[in-house]
């Protein structure tokens, strides 16, 4: 017993350098990412200014029940899902057209060009996007005179303060900023595809629309099976950098989804634990969602993905 | 019928280079005219009219701009914050990763298990908003730095390519009695800079355009980056849009919007042919990386 002790305690010391090397990591991982998630405990408890983390009163499912009476927390969640819908509608399927539409030209400067315009949004952060949303709707913005000279208004007006097309602007901003860099992944899936496929299709005077859909399309399901589970896990998730910067007073009803709520109850209001709670219960509804879309999907699939 | 097979494909061609193109416009278009109204005169810029080319052309915003000292002093805080957290960041992944890429490291099961639950489960925004006022780190700079050490994702994808380095070259410097960190500085860090320089170019991004930390954790308007400082000038001018009911505008704000804005994405458009070379191989390391 000793004996094996003192071997534990000589390899650890002959492997001090590895260890020395990892242990920070581990220490960063326990302080950074575990202790928040114990943190998620103050969702049962009631957390104000005067308590510490261990001296506040638990209060069991208080905040949940809240939570649940309480009607701009499920405006927040229509609208979260509302925009969800829509871009799982217009934003999923369009990367997937766009990478086709690449991968049907040859190589050559015309697709490395449409390659590199494409990506380039993404690297934009939301802020600047935002900004110049804000400078493209205007009353004197880019999309007024579009709109005027083609004479489909004929007075001109701030387009983001209208509350009603919130949700369209929302989707086809991200739309506009994410599509072409989601063509990457299928682009890189389409490179792995046997060119002898479409030669054999050729022979048997398969059309090019025919060759994409009898070929390419049945070919790339497993990663579009794959991007769609993480696309319908993520219906509760929304991007808060974007609704902070095109929020505003007039289209607030409408702009507000559960990241904003969660940071104007929790940040702004210091509410924490019903904030926390929030968060917490939307992150386990997110979970069900990701196994549900897992389980149907491999009864189309015939195979889990995950 | 093979002749009509041939028009076919042509038309095909046709018909797709002609749709690209029109993305490519929908693209390029919006971003030109962020940049025409940046070099507008508030005049012009009040009046509109125009898409591609200003009525009146005028440098007025970008000398505002350089006159505003707060806007210089954010974009000293977004330099440092990216540099510094880029070198510590590659710094720190690079280190764990080439522990955790040696099989006989004791308690590995239990590091790398640790790592994979980081991946899928988090705090989310109030509990670490709490960690970080209880650690003081809100209103320090170190806040841009600290908590963006470490990520499980940069580390296993550093960790598939050390161990594709041939064991034979760490091998004979351990003869010559270097130590593991030996090793790892003089041997390792130099061998894999091709994946050091996608993880930094990402990073380096990821810092660049970083806002939420600055809105979440930082009031002293002296540790404002870029991006919070652009935020702030845009909220304030939105703010004036809705109080005088959208019609007139404080013309002069706007075109200092516009000029901050571009020149807040001029580094990311320096980076960016560096980045296109990385990403790609960047992507297909990390699997399904977003």
């Amino acid at each position: 017993m000793s004996k094996k002790k003192l071997g534990f305690l000589n390899r650890l010391k002959k492997q001090a350098g590895l260890q020395s090397m990892v242990i920070p990591g581990v220490i960063f991982m326990i302080i950074f990412c575990f202790m928040p998630i114990y943190g998620l405990s103050i969702a049962f408890k009631n957390y104000t200014v005067v308590d510490t983390m261990s001296t506040a009163k638990w209060v069991g499912f208080d905040n949940f029940l809240i939570a649940f009476k309480d009607k701009l927390f499920w405006k927040s969640v229509i609208n979260t899902l509302g925009i969800s819908f829509l871009k799982l509608l217009i934003g999923f399927p369009i990367p997937i057209i766009l990478s086709i539409m690449i991968y049907e030209i040859k190589d050559g400067p015309f697709k490395r060009i449409m390659q590199t315009i494409s990506y380039l949004p993404h690297f934009l952060s939301w802020i600047v996007l935002g900004g110049m949303m804000i400078s493209w709707m205007s009353t004197t913005g880019m999309f007024n005179e579009i709109l005027l000279s083609l004479g489909v208004i004929s007075e001109p007006r701030n387009i983001l303060l209208d509350a009603d097309k919130y949700w369209l602007i929302a989707v086809l901003s991200d739309v506009w900023k994410e599509a072409g860099w989601g063509t990457i992944l299928y682009l890189a899936a389409m490179a792995g595809i046997d060119t002898t496929y479409y030669e054999a299709a050729e022979i048997d005077g398969a059309s090019r629309m025919k060759q994409i859909l009898h070929i390419t399309l049945p070919l790339l399901k497993t990663i579009i099976s794959l991007n769609f589970i993480l696309t319908v896990s993520g219906l509760l998730k929304s991007n808060l950098d974007q609704t902070l910067v095109l929020m505003n007073s007039q289209n607030r009803g409408k702009a507000e989804v559960i990241d904003s709520y969660v940071y104007r109850m929790g940040i702004t209001q210091g509410d924490f634990s019903y904030a926390a709670a929030v968060g917490l219960g939307v992150s386990i509804v997110s979970v069900i969602l990701l196994l549900t879309a897992n389980y149907f999907t491999s009864k189309v699939n015939e195979e889990s993905v995950l | 019928m093979k002749k009509a097979n041939i028009s076919e494909n042509k038309r095909f061609d046709i018909v797709n280079r002609f749709v690209l193109l029109l993305i490519a416009v929908i693209i390029v278009v919006p971003i030109w005219n962020i940049v025409a109204c940046s070099f507008s005169s508030g005049k012009s810029l009040a009046e509109g009219g125009f898409i591609f080319w200003p009525k009146e052309f005028s440098f007025e915003n970008y000398k505002a701009v350089m006159n505003d000292n707060s806007i210089w002093k954010a974009y000293v805080i977004s330099v440092s914050k990216t540099v510094i957290g880029v070198v510590t960041h590659v710094f720190f992944c690079s280190m764990v990763a080439y522990g955790l890429s040696k099989k006989n490291l004791m308690g590995r099961k239990l590091y790398t298990s640790m790592g994979i639950i980081t991946l899928f489960f988090s705090g989310g925004m109030i509990p670490t908003y709490l960690l970080m006022r209880q650690l003081h780190l809100t209103n320090r700079f170190m806040i841009y730095i600290i908590p963006a050490l470490f990520s499980y994702y940069d580390v296993v994808i550093l960790m598939n390519f050390f161990r594709q380095i041939p064991v034979s070259l760490e091998e004979s410097a351990k003869i010559d009695g270097a130590g593991v960190w030996k090793i790892f500085l003089r041997i390792i860090i130099p061998l894999s800079k091709p994946a050091l320089a996608t993880i930094a170019l990402f990073n380096g991004v990821y810092q660049w355009n970083d806002f939420m930390t600055a809105k979440l954790y930082i009031t002293d308007k002296a540790l404002y980056p870029v991006q919070m400082k652009l935020y702030e000038i845009i909220v304030q001018q939105s703010v004036k849009n809705i109080s005088v009911g959208s019609v007139v505008m404080n013309t002069t704000s706007k075109g200092i919007q516009l000029a901050t804005i571009v020149i807040t994405t001029v580094p990311i458009l320096i980076a960016y042919p560096l980045l296109q070379k990385h990403f790609v191989s960047g992507m297909m390391l990390g699997a399904v990386k977003e």
